[in-house]
């Protein structure tokens, strides 16, 4: 066959209904033998967020950041109807029910799937991430890296 | 139609038959046909789409109470 198909996607959001409709759609594209890029950029990079508290040394505003943002896919909240956090909970018993797949699977199934997942670092910056807290095998890059991948993609999407 | 291989994937939503389709299918050679139960409603159009992009002939599909049966043969 000839060279691969590409599907770029912009995840910008932090919500968790709008992760998983972008990994739901990575998912697929890796299905249809594309090569998909996420490129996670501000509240979309809580979605990379490792799930556990990692000490790391940070400033006043860095921590309070830290603190307020979700930590890790399974924490964010929904785009509408969260009412204070109880949206999520109803949200992912009817995912239960209907055998749909949590965000955090998704993300793991995205990553076995080589679906290529990066973080903005300059995001990172302004946010007060790090790598350390990041989940690991994703790659670290800017708007150029990106734009590289995307000037010859056939799919491209900002969620 | 005679299977070389079977997939269930009765009960799994969306992305997970599409995906679990294209895994068993990299196991198949060229022109062995792959079986697929699901009961995701919205698996004809998904499979009949990824069989014609990734170059397979979708054989033959039928609807049994609630379970969708469909023939894959691997280009």
């Amino acid at each position: 066959m000839a060279e691969k198909k590409k599907t770029t996607i912009v995840l910008f959001s932090g919500d968790y209904d709008k992760a998983m409709a972008a990994y739901i759609i990575a998912n697929g594209a890796a299905a249809y033998d594309h090569e998909v890029t996420i490129f996670h950029t501000f509240w979309g990079l809580n979605a990379l967020r490792k799930d556990e508290d990692i000490a790391i040394k940070k400033g006043f505003i860095e921590k309070m950041f830290a603190k307020m943002m979700p930590r890790g896919a399974d924490k964010m909240g929904l785009s509408k109807m969260h009412f204070a956090g109880f949206g999520p909970k109803m949200i992912k018993d009817v995912m239960k029910k209907h055998n749909a797949v949590s965000l955090p699977q998704l993300i793991e199934m995205a990553q076995e799937q080589d679906v290529k997942l990066v973080a903005c670092t300059m995001t990172m910056d302004l946010l007060g991430l790090q790598q350390e807290e990041l989940l690991d095998n994703i790659e670290y890059a800017g708007v150029a890296a990106y734009l590289s991948d995307a000037e010859d993609g056939n799919v491209n999407l900002f969620i | 139609m005679e299977a070389n291989k079977v997939l269930d994937a009765k009960g799994l939503a969306c992305p997970m038959p599409i995906i679990k389709t294209k895994k068993a299918m990299a196991e198949l050679e060229s022109g062995q046909v792959l079986e697929i139960h699901a009961t995701d409603k919205g698996a004809k159009n998904d499979l009949a789409a990824w069989a014609k992009s990734g170059g397979h002939e979708l054989a033959k599909h039928e609807e049994e109470s609630d379970v969708l049966k469909f023939w894959i043969k691997k280009g």
